[in-house]
């Protein structure tokens, strides 16, 4: 008697899907250094969105009678400063929590707004070619043309202080060296043959794009943008720090540090306690896209 | 080779003019009248009206673009508000102590972050690997006008070894290379040398790997040549992208340095810009974004140029 043959060779719908991301998931959880940063990224943003209901002090009030306390300064009420307090006598922790929220926001924000503007401009250039490419391409040549510090304090510079404005340079500096990408990887999927054959069958450019193009370019193009991450973190709390992004008396990392750079002198350690904030959040997003980056064997 | 220098010039001037064209729009972008910081606030409207003749505020754009165009190609860069210098010297003069900090950490992240790339790229997944990835890490991780204050923290401040800002006793203008001002360079240098070290760390680190995995690697030992001779072999196919890599860097440094001129108050572009931002002096704003623009676009083309005299197979590509 002859064994069903359905069962045999036919796996059910939710094991054949289970190719390609769940080995790159799997490869990224068993990556330990990405695990760790995954968790410590994880850490802050929920303390940074829970900031509210954590029980800290309030990040704006200060206090002339106790500004520049040392780490772990208890008032004579009983009150305790676990991190000091800043130059306005207000509570450092409350301040770095809280300050994790526009930090992130500015760090991750343009990035995500320069992936997908960016992706769209390198994927129309690439699988358009020709005239619209060149277009395109000399275009984002320009603003390539410009190390990234100075496109940003240029811009920035010139819209004036502020955190729209902050974000708005911030993504204008992403876009080109993610279309860049985007349109690199776009032109060699375009040449390949699968492309061809869905074109020969009567798929139309939007088809050919959406299930063909964006199938292969997005992974990539996601990988390096995650990198950049990193990057924006570090200018946007750059901007901050030049006075270019975030006003006080909001709390933000780059604002904190600029601000404490007068006390380094009396409380170098509580001074320079925002700036390793950023360090952490930086080095953990790059790691991160490290790992990522060897989970979908990704090379660029 | 000439050929393809022609090529190159003939493709940057294009750029050139892009660049140009996004300075000269920068001081539209920005809100408010560009004269408001020059004009006393109860000033005339016939005044202003002047003014806006004298500065060529009152022509449509394009004809704007085109006079300020053909002035700063013949040097001028106009009048800064603030000071009423002209922008031209005043830009000249911080870009060259900028290129002088720039300059000294470019040479100092390269010599470090070469020989940590390369030895890691030798000897990958070895402790001395680990080490060399985990500093290049930090390197391109770390907020650099933060580790410029913990350099103050720890080496003026605490140890008073160095001094924590400024350029020597000479000021702006009186440059010299003996220690009494060098000693002023110190703390900038090595802070901004740390990204150009961690990128250089890793890019050598991924090529030296790639070559050492190429054909011609085994063959030349297969034919009994000795490491020594080998590795004059990878460097030699190494050090286009090495140089490629290190003119790019030293052109981010000259563009990327205000954050760190910011904090060590080094009398360079970057403390230009900050003054010309808060100043909102746009006319300087523009003339040094510009000049340090030209400078980047000239040193990728130098830069394209070099590594095409050191590798046939980029000219004939």
């Amino acid at each position: 008697m002859a064994p069903p043959p359905a069962a045999a060779t036919i796996l059910p719908p939710a094991q054949r899907h289970r190719g390609y991301w769940a080995g790159v998931g799997r490869r990224l959880l068993r990556d330990r250094v990405a695990m760790a940063c995954a968790a410590v990224l994880l850490a802050i943003l929920l303390a940074a969105l829970l900031a509210p209901w954590l029980g800290l002090a309030d990040p704006y009030r200060g206090s002339i009678a106790r500004r520049l306390r040392p780490i772990g300064f208890t008032t004579p009420q009983g009150f305790t400063h676990w991190l000091g307090t800043d130059e306005q006598g207000r509570d450092m922790l409350a301040r770095l929590v809280h300050g994790a929220r526009l930090s992130l926001f500015l760090g991750v924000v343009p990035v995500v707004n320069a992936f997908v503007i960016g992706s769209a401009l390198g994927i129309l250039a690439g699988y358009a070619g020709g005239k619209v490419n060149m277009a395109i391409m000399r275009t984002i040549d320009v603003f390539y043309a410009f190390p990234s510090v100075l496109l940003a304090i240029a811009i920035s510079g010139a819209l004036g202080a502020g955190i729209s404005n902050s974000l708005l340079s911030l993504t204008i500096v992403f876009v080109p060296p993610i279309a860049r990408v985007a349109e690199s990887v776009t032109t060699s999927v375009r040449a390949l043959d699968f492309v061809d054959a869905a074109r020969a069958s009567g798929a139309g450019a939007f088809t050919i794009i959406r299930v063909h193009v964006l199938g292969n370019v997005l992974g990539p193009v996601f990988v390096y943008a995650t990198g950049l991450v990193s990057v924006a973190m570090i200018l946007a709390s750059g901007l901050s720090f030049l006075g270019l992004g975030t006003r006080p008396p909001e709390p933000e990392w780059g604002l904190m540090l600029n601000t404490l750079r007068t006390a380094i002198y009396s409380q170098p350690l509580v001074a320079a306690l925002p700036g390793a904030m950023i360090f952490v959040v930086s080095i953990c997003f790059n790691l991160l896209s490290d790992g990522l980056r060897s989970a979908m064997d990704v090379k660029l | 080779m000439l050929l393809y220098i022609l090529k190159r010039v003939f493709y940057v001037v294009p750029v050139a003019l892009g660049v140009s064209l996004l300075c000269f729009l920068l001081v539209h972008i920005a809100p408010g009248d560009p004269l408001v910081s020059v004009l006393p606030a109860d000033a005339s409207q016939a005044l202003v009206e002047e003014m806006r003749k004298a500065y060529g505020f009152d022509r449509p754009l394009p004809v704007q673009f085109a006079i300020w165009l053909g002035r700063a190609l013949g040097g001028d860069l106009g009048t800064s508000i603030a000071s009423g210098r002209p922008v031209a010297g005043e830009v000249m003069k911080a870009v060259a102590n900028t290129f002088i900090l720039a300059m000294a950490a470019t040479l100092l992240g390269f010599l470090l972050g070469g020989v940590l790339g390369f030895v890691a790229g030798y000897f990958r997944d070895s402790w001395i690997d680990r080490v060399a990835t985990t500093l290049s890490i930090v390197g391109v991780s770390v907020p650099h006008y933060w580790l410029g204050m913990v350099l103050v923290i720890l080496f003026a401040v605490t140890l008073n070894w160095l001094p924590a800002s400024g350029a020597g006793p000479g000021g702006s203008s009186l440059w010299a290379w003996d220690w009494e001002h060098v000693r002023y360079l110190v703390l900038p240098a090595v802070t901004m040398s740390v990204i150009p070290m961690g990128i250089v760390t890793r890019t050598l680190r991924a090529l030296v790997g790639d070559i050492l995995g190429q054909e011609f690697v085994d063959a030349l030992r297969a034919k009994g040549m000795r490491d020594g001779a080998i590795f004059l072999h990878v460097v030699k196919n190494a050090a286009p992208t090495a140089l490629a890599v290190m003119g790019l860097q030293l052109g981010y440094l000259l563009g990327g340095s205000i954050l760190i001129e910011t904090v060590f108050s080094w009398p360079g572009t970057g403390f230009l810009l900050n003054a010309a931002i808060f100043q909102r002096d746009l006319p300087l704003l523009q003339g040094t974004i510009l000049v340090l623009g030209i400078f980047f676009v000239a040193l990728n083309l130098l830069v394209d140029v070099a590594q095409a005299a050191l590798d046939p197979r980029i000219r004939r590509g």
